[in-house]
């Protein structure tokens, strides 16, 4: 697993408070890891402020698995 | 009931009437508080009148950075900011066809704007702390209008809507967001008024007087309390049953 997979994985088990074992890569922070509309608000400003990133209103939208997340910030960090 | 012994307790205005009130009513609970405004020797006045568990951070809110530069200097360090009190606001007041767009906004970015500011900075750390306490200072005048106010009672109108809605946001995270809408309250504003003027004015309140500082800050004290946890969004009437929206 890449260093940014491993970083967000950590963040999403502090924040969401889920075992570790849950945060696979498809896993949906609302459908699968019961996190509510305010916790993706939460997370994404978790993201930006661990990575140093901006995620824009209509990119943050569209994280809605660990994956998703974990891509946009490799994007970021490699462009 | 309603201590606040470990909360640390922001008060922009502090250096006004009603927001000296609050912030000894707050004190006197055993918070420790945060003083704001822009004239720093009244804020130094009321932090040595309150001795410990009280600190100064003056701030020009009609700035645009000043908000955020607030909280961050309120949360230094990783502080905690348990409630936080938007009381700080002005007037400017003239009939609307000679309200100048200076004043209209002026009035909205310190009444309105600002407590929007600051309110989003600070609810990032309540959230993450699942506990605050926001109150905002509104007006009866939010409610009702005002011949002559249409800037301010726009901007107090938004700030009960705002109250509102941010409420509804951040429930979940055990932070309540409230309005308090005062009536005629006497402070260094209402002063001016002849006694004439004031009887006339006290013979529109049903209780029979203008409201005290004090007033408003018992509301403050029990918005700000662990017991009223269960109460959120909503605004409460001060006015001596002037108006019972
Ligand atoms: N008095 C009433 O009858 C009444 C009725 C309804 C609602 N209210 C509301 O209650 C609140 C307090 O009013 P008050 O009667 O205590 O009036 P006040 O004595 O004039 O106090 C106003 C406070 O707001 C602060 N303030 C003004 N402009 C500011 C700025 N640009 N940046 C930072 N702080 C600023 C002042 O700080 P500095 O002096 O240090 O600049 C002062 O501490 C206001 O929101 C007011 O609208 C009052």
């Amino acid at each position: 697993m890449s260093e940014i997979a491993e970083k967000v994985k950590k963040i999403v088990v502090e924040h969401l408070g889920v075992e570790e074992s849950k945060v696979t890569p498809e896993a949906s922070f609302i459908d699968d890891l019961g996190a509510d509309s305010l916790d993706t608000v939460e997370l994404v400003m978790a993201f930006e402020e661990a990575f140093n990133v901006e995620i824009p209103e209509d990119a943050a939208e569209k994280i809605s698995t660990v994956k998703d997340a974990i891509e946009y910030i490799e994007r970021q960090k490699a462009a | 009931m309603f201590r606040l012994d470990g909360k640390r307790a922001l008060i922009t205005g502090a250096s006004g009437g009603i927001g000296a009130a609050i912030a000894r009513a707050l004190h006197a609970q055993g918070a420790e508080v945060i003083l704001s405004g822009t004239r720093r020797p009244a804020l130094e006045a009321l932090a040595a009148e309150l001795g410990g568990r009280a600190r100064v951070i003056p701030a020009d809110l009609s700035e645009a950075a000043a908000s955020d530069a607030l909280i961050a200097a309120a949360t230094e360090g990783g502080a905690a900011l348990d409630i936080l009190v938007n009381n700080a606001g002005l007037t400017r007041d003239a009939l609307a066809l000679r309200l100048k767009d200076e004043d209209w906004e002026k009035v909205l970015a310190v009444d309105l704007t600002a407590p929007f500011r600051l309110s989003r900075a600070a609810l990032k750390t309540m959230i993450r702390r699942r506990w605050g306490r926001i109150i905002n200072i509104a007006s009866i005048v939010g409610v009702t209008g005002n011949p002559g106010q249409a800037n301010y009672a726009a901007a107090k109108a938004g700030l009960i809507g705002m109250t509102k809605s941010l409420a509804q946001e951040v429930a979940a995270r055990g932070v309540t967001v409230n309005a308090i809408a005062p009536g005629f309250i006497e402070t260094p504003m209402t002063e001016a008024l002849s006694e004439a003027q004031r009887a006339a004015l006290a013979e529109r309140i049903p209780i029979g007087r203008l409201g005290r500082p004090e007033d408003v800050a018992a509301a403050c004290v029990y918005l700000a309390s662990e017991e009223a946890g269960w109460v959120t969004g909503t605004t409460l009437h001060v006015n001596g049953g002037m108006a019972m929206p």
